[in-house]
């Protein structure tokens, strides 16, 4: 099915001049842009392969260099600040970052692929507000209910993820700054730059060196953050399998972790819900960030009794998606991450498609360079399919339906993960009634995908353990805190 | 002196609001602080662990659906049992701990005072640990603790009764369902309190108390994919990290073993409860 748009948009591309890329990067350790002492990697344009810079791939000894900047900055300098010192940096740097917003927005699109009206209104805008809301935090703890004296512990290693680069660096950082640890930063393999960028911003701040350290690279680099004797708090996000193996090496050791891991959330339809609205709800909980979303709403329960309804409608509405340029301010979707991302996202798609799941993309032209996928919405799915089951990571609905408000519960909790879920109706009871059943750490009820720094985030079940954001998020980075 | 020939009880598994047998059969002899004999236990394997994980699984939606003030009054009902049998508790501590009267009185008297504690509490966590949260737009958003599901809980070995109820009372109290393998050396108390709970009003399964080695069910409910949590306060030291590694299989929150075990007279604050409770946050649009 092929409709013409309704309207015919111009190119609106957002310039790329106002970001000056380095050829390459070192790690930044103790204040400085040092050389590490490995190899280095390429990180490049996933909407046109185009190679943006070149990156250290941080080692044990170049770790072991930033661990130990880390600690002396804890001892020395950040441990007995003035907490209200404290605080006043990361105002600094919530005002850095609004003032380099565009900056950062256009890094973060180019980095990671992703549109830039989301980077520029969802991930820069609320990662400047994550470190405005976390900086009050750091002369008020004694008032955070947990205990009269909380504790830092020390030296933070923080392992981030890829699809919300700079946004994730500020959940993590923010608030171990603002409880008084120091930072070991380890962003993802394919996006160090926006948290390059971030180091900058570090320094502009006047930040004391040693406070916050980056240190770019893959697995092998996280493992040896992770890994180091004297970091004394993990924090990790991304995916289970990584999450299990982190929770095994810490196992036994004094270090504090916290997990933020994979979903796949239930979004539930219920047949009073307004259709239009649960529509756009549907299409932002999947099609956000190209759906590379741990919280993302990838499993559609729809009620049996306006699954034609919804799902005509859901697809009339992915039919005026925009799918193209990131850069390109009315770029709706944009580009799959990475070659490998795109692999797996494929991969389960064809999966999908031989378990008997029905497949369906929207005509949508794809740029030739690149790494694309169209939104897919795959209906006559079973809860066994491997597409009910697993984490795509990708713009790939399944869609399953339901009969009961008893059914949709026991079909929105009949997965491993528990990260997040939405609830779609117009009736307030049963909207309070089924978020008490759903096993899962947030719930959208007729909304989806909303992040706000004094909102706890964070998993049941294997989605992992911990909270980011709000007083809740504090606990997780304060010794003694019950 | 009357001649009668007293009527011994059988130590048995607390397993789904039952009192089985080990499904192996097994039983092993205890003996008081001196080494004399006191009974037969039954030996718990990893049949009795599953089922107890089975039952526990079944409780735990009655259980965390329960309203905390129908909660607070179970486990003060708890209390309550407990103290109709507080001769029968002080002699089992003392035979078992190899303490004076007096100061097993003290010891059972703590753990009758714990219950009512935590009793007192079902219905204030959601006010201390919860928040109405400022976002930035036109939403209204909560966050509640709740349960985390299904707890195994390695009790202390060495003190039986206020050790054992120092762990289970805030699982309970958290709306969480119990798997609990006793001390191994000291069950008694624990069989003792299994009767207790089982006429307290404490619903079948929400509580399974398994006599046995620590050591030996251990890796078997670290490594259980339905066991959402694991306290190793009892885990021999040597097995501890073994456990956490196999908890981590299926990303299980583990409350890790203190290095000595703790004077478990002292207040336990919130440290027993918040490793066993997850927040959960609700955004909904406000608009007219």
């Amino acid at each position: 099915m092929t409709t013409s748009p309704l309207f015919e948009y111009a190119p609106a591309p957002e310039s790329r001049s106002i970001v000056d890329v380095r050829p390459s990067y070192g790690l930044f350790v103790d204040g400085e842009f040092v050389d590490g002492s490995g190899e280095t990697m390429k990180t490049v344009n996933p909407a046109t392969e185009e190679v943006l810079s070149e990156v250290a791939v941080g080692t044990e000894a170049d770790v072991d260099r930033a661990v130990r900047a880390a600690r002396r900055a804890f001892t020395r300098v950040w441990g007995p600040m003035r907490p209200a010192d404290r605080g006043k940096y990361l105002f600094r740097i919530a005002r850095i970052l609004q003032e380099r917003a565009r900056e950062f927005a256009v890094l973060e699109s180019l980095d990671n692929g992703k549109p830039i009206r989301e980077s520029r209104d969802v991930d820069v805008p609320l990662a400047a507000a994550h470190f405005f809301s976390h900086a009050g935090w750091a002369d008020k703890l004694a008032h955070a209910g947990l205990g009269p004296d909380p504790r830092p512990h020390g030296v933070a290693g923080q392992v981030i993820p890829w699809n919300f680069p700079l946004l994730m660096l500020a959940w993590k950082v923010a608030p171990a700054l603002a409880t008084g640890n120091t930072v070991v930063l380890k962003p993802a393999e394919t996006t160090p730059l926006t948290a390059l960028l971030f180091a900058e911003v570090c320094r502009q701040a006047d930040l004391p060196p040693g406070v916050v350290n980056v240190v770019t690279g893959a697995g092998d680099t996280g493992r040896a953050v992770v890994e180091h004797a004297d970091v004394d708090k993990v924090a990790f996000t991304g995916s289970t399998e990584v999450g299990r193996s982190i929770a095994r090496a810490v196992a036994g050791t004094r270090k504090v972790l916290t997990l933020e891991l994979g979903g796949k959330a239930a979004n539930i339809v219920f047949d009073d819900a307004p259709i239009d609205q649960a529509v756009e709800g549907i299409v932002r909980g999947i099609f956000f960030n190209q759906g590379h979303v741990c919280c993302a709403g990838s499993r559609l329960l729809v009620q049996e009794s306006v699954h034609d309804e919804v799902i005509a409608s859901l697809q009339r509405r992915i039919g005026t998606l925009r799918v193209g340029d990131p850069l390109d301010k009315n770029t709706d979707v944009g580009a799959i991450n990475s070659a490998e991302q795109l692999a797996r996202i494929r991969e389960l798609s064809e999966i999908g498609e031989a378990e008997g799941a029905h497949r369906w993309q929207p005509a949508c032209d794809l740029p030739d360079r690149g790494f694309w996928f169209p939104p897919t919405v795959f209906t006559d799915v079973s809860p066994a399919h491997r597409i009910a089951r697993d984490e795509v990571f990708g713009p790939v609905l399944s869609v399953l339906t339901f009969r009961t408000p008893d059914e949709a519960v026991a079909k929105a909790n009949n997965t491993t993960y528990g990260l997040s879920a939405g609830i779609w109706t117009e009736k307030g009871s049963r909207i309070l009634a089924i978020a008490d059943r759903l096993r899962a750490g947030v719930v959208w009820a007729n909304t989806f995908n909303q992040f706000d720094p004094t909102s706890p985030f964070g998993g049941y079940k294997q989605s992992g353990y911990g909270r980011e954001g709000g007083r809740q998020g504090l606990a997780a980075y304060l010794r003694g805190a019950s | 002196m009357s001649d009668r020939l007293a009527v011994r009880k059988t130590f048995k598994l607390y397993l789904g609001g039952a009192f089985p047998r080990s499904e192996s059969g097994r039983t092993y002899a205890v003996t008081d602080a001196r080494g004399v004999f006191l009974a037969n236990a039954a030996w718990a394997s990893r049949k009795d662990a599953r089922d107890a994980v089975v039952a526990a699984r079944g409780a735990f939606g009655t259980w965390s659906g329960a309203t905390a003030y129908n909660r607070g009054q179970v486990l003060y009902r708890v209390a309550e049992v407990m103290e109709g049998r507080h001769a029968q508790f002080c002699e089992e501590v003392a035979a078992g701990e190899g303490l004076s009267a007096g100061r097993a009185r003290a010891v059972v008297d703590a753990a009758v005072d714990r219950w009512v504690w935590y009793a007192g509490w079902t219905d204030k966590l959601a006010s201390v640990l919860g928040s109405a949260n400022p976002v930035a737009g036109p939403f209204f958003g909560f966050s509640t603790p709740e349960p985390t599901g299904v707890v195994a809980v390695l009790a202390p070995q060495r003190s039986s009764l206020l050790g054992l109820v120092s762990v289970l009372a805030p699982v309970l109290a958290c709306g969480n369902t119990a798997v609990v393998v006793t001390s191994r050396d000291r069950p008694l108390p624990a069989v003792t309190l299994g009767e207790v709970l089982a006429t307290s009003d404490v619903p079948g399964g929400v509580v399974n108390l398994l006599t046995g080695d620590a050591g030996e069910i251990g890796p078997w409910l670290a490594e259980h994919d339905d066991v959402d949590a694991i306290d190793l306060t009892g885990a021999p030291p040597a097995q501890a990290m073994e456990l956490e590694r196999l908890a981590a299989g299926s990303i299980k929150r583990v409350l890790r073993p203190p290095a000595e075990e703790p004077d478990w007279s002292a207040d336990p604050g919130l440290s027993r409860m918040t490793p066993f409770l997850e927040t959960k946050t609700v955004w909904h649009p406000k608009g007219v």
